[in-house]
């Protein structure tokens, strides 16, 4: 039976026996190369919701950015390997309850990052996507193309070591535990080595990009302040320019508020009109903070967040006097 | 014109530790760099980073952060979580190529009066020794 199958069956199962209210999963979305959220109901509703190389959304964000909604409510959802780390997250924060919450694992092989695809179509529509495994076949007007999956997987996914949902009540089919991948820090490493000013201007360059559209803050899991500080007026932290000067606070500023808790699921990545590469930083201070801190976001259930915890006897070798 | 480097230092002292050290710094008519700018906030753990940058990005030559010494925090332990964050902001500071090393963070005491006067004379000679901040020139907020 594959994951799809496994997948509505779960749903079926825990709506009739009542174990959940709502369910969050994907349904195939009215673009072929995106998945749309779906809400599951009732039994025949469950029918609807699939799980394929579409499916990026990280559903956890609805328990976040959309509170009252999910108050006093049993809720299912479908979760990849991020995904159930941001849900994890949620609970140490203190967001949701961990019995509130049914997580349904499913077995993740990447999903697709729509600008590859459009890249490698130079820009022609597609108009159907199969998923064969190893390769990928779009369909467009006049056009055929077979892509290898790796090319057009988002760049989280290239980069990724945990698969799998690591904290599940249910799993459609098995498993696996954490994957090495020697790409997570190659690219960091590759700019950690370049000079001191290169590493400034390439920064400067990448966050030039930016539009401030805040795509990144609002797709990302993590964030879900009430006021974030870019809204707030009294006092006013930064300009709201595309200047660099106010993109690179709001950038270095997100990173560092999300530090020790980035999952890496890539969603800002996928959603970023402008193409900049904003997930090198986030899982470089991810490494950081698991070198220092022996801490990976979302992890351990029974833990804390990296930076709402602490140790008596951390080095601070940088204070003075 | 050959006119001496004046740094200007923006400080967050919390106000039961570092911002009564600098006090009893006063007090006592200990005589210490006035390129210090004192803000006060409630615990050094009040420091956001947004602060730092904000400081370090409108043209502080030096940014310095006082807070209580571990295990004496009025907050019990918003300096452990302080101390977290600021090797933080440090850390993204060096990897992004900006000069980590006009960030300070010190512990003093409400009663160490005279270590806040050298903390204050030592980190002003080190700002002094870079120069000014390359920021001020060609960044503008």
């Amino acid at each position: 039976m594959n994951t799809t199958d496994n997948l509505r069956k779960t749903i079926k199962t825990l709506i009739s026996e009542k174990k959940v209210d709502l369910f969050l999963g994907w349904e195939k979305g009215s673009l072929p190369l995106s998945a749309t959220p779906l809400f599951v109901t009732t039994g025949e509703q469950a029918e609807r919701a699939i799980f394929d190389v579409t499916c990026g959304n990280n559903l956890s964000i609805y328990f976040t950015k959309d509170k009252k909604q999910y108050a006093n409510k049993k809720v299912g959802i479908a979760v990849k390997g991020c995904d159930a780390r941001s849900v994890v997250l949620n609970i140490l924060e203190k967001q949701i309850k961990r019995e509130d919450v049914v997580i349904v694992g499913v077995p993740c092989n990447g999903v697709l990052d729509k600008k590859k695809v459009l890249a490698a179509t130079e820009g022609r529509e597609v108009l159907e996507l199969v998923d064969n495994g190893d390769t990928v076949t779009v369909k467009g007007k006049g056009f055929e193309l077979s892509l290898n999956r790796q090319e057009i997987l988002s760049s989280s996914c290239l980069a990724c070591i945990y698969p799998d949902a690591q904290e599940y009540d249910f799993f459609m089919g098995e498993a696996r535990g954490e994957v090495p991948n020697e790409e997570r820090v190659k690219e960091i490493i590759d700019f950690q080595n370049l000079p001191d000013s290169d590493r400034w201007e390439q920064t400067r360059a990448e966050y030039q990009k930016c539009i401030r559209c805040y795509a990144c803050r609002n797709v990302c899991p993590s964030c879900y302040c009430n006021v974030c500080f870019v809204d707030q007026n009294d006092p006013k932290w930064i300009g709201s320019t595309c200047e660099y000067t106010d993109s690179v606070i709001f950038h270095v500023i997100r990173n560092l508020h999300v530090a020790g808790r980035c999952v890496e699921c890539g969603a800002c990545e996928r959603a970023c009109p402008m193409d900049i590469n904003l997930l090198m930083m986030n899982r470089k201070v991810a490494m950081e903070v698991k070198d220092r801190f022996g801490d990976v976001a979302g992890l351990d259930i029974n833990g804390k967040p990296a930076m709402s915890d602490f140790k008596e006897d951390e080095k601070q070798k940088f204070i003075m006097g | 014109m050959n006119k001496e480097f004046t740094p200007r230092i923006t400080s967050f002292l919390c106000k039961w530790c570092s911002y009564t050290g600098a006090d009893l710094a006063g007090t006592s008519r200990l005589q210490y760099s006035t390129s210090i700018i004192p803000l006060q906030v409630m615990c050094s753990s009040r420091v956001d980073p947004v602060f730092l940058l904000k400081a370090y990005l409108s043209g502080s030559d030096g940014v310095l952060m006082g807070g209580c010494h571990p295990g004496d925090c009025h907050y019990e332990t918003g300096n452990y979580h302080t101390r977290r964050r600021f090797a933080l902001v440090k850390e993204v500071f060096d990897s992004l190529g900006l000069e980590s090393a006009r960030l300070k963070l010190s512990w003093i005491s409400a009663s160490e009066g005279p270590k806040f006067a050298r903390v204050a004379n030592e980190y002003t000679e080190e700002i002094r020794k870079l120069g000014e901040n390359p920021t001020r020139k060609s960044i503008f907020l």
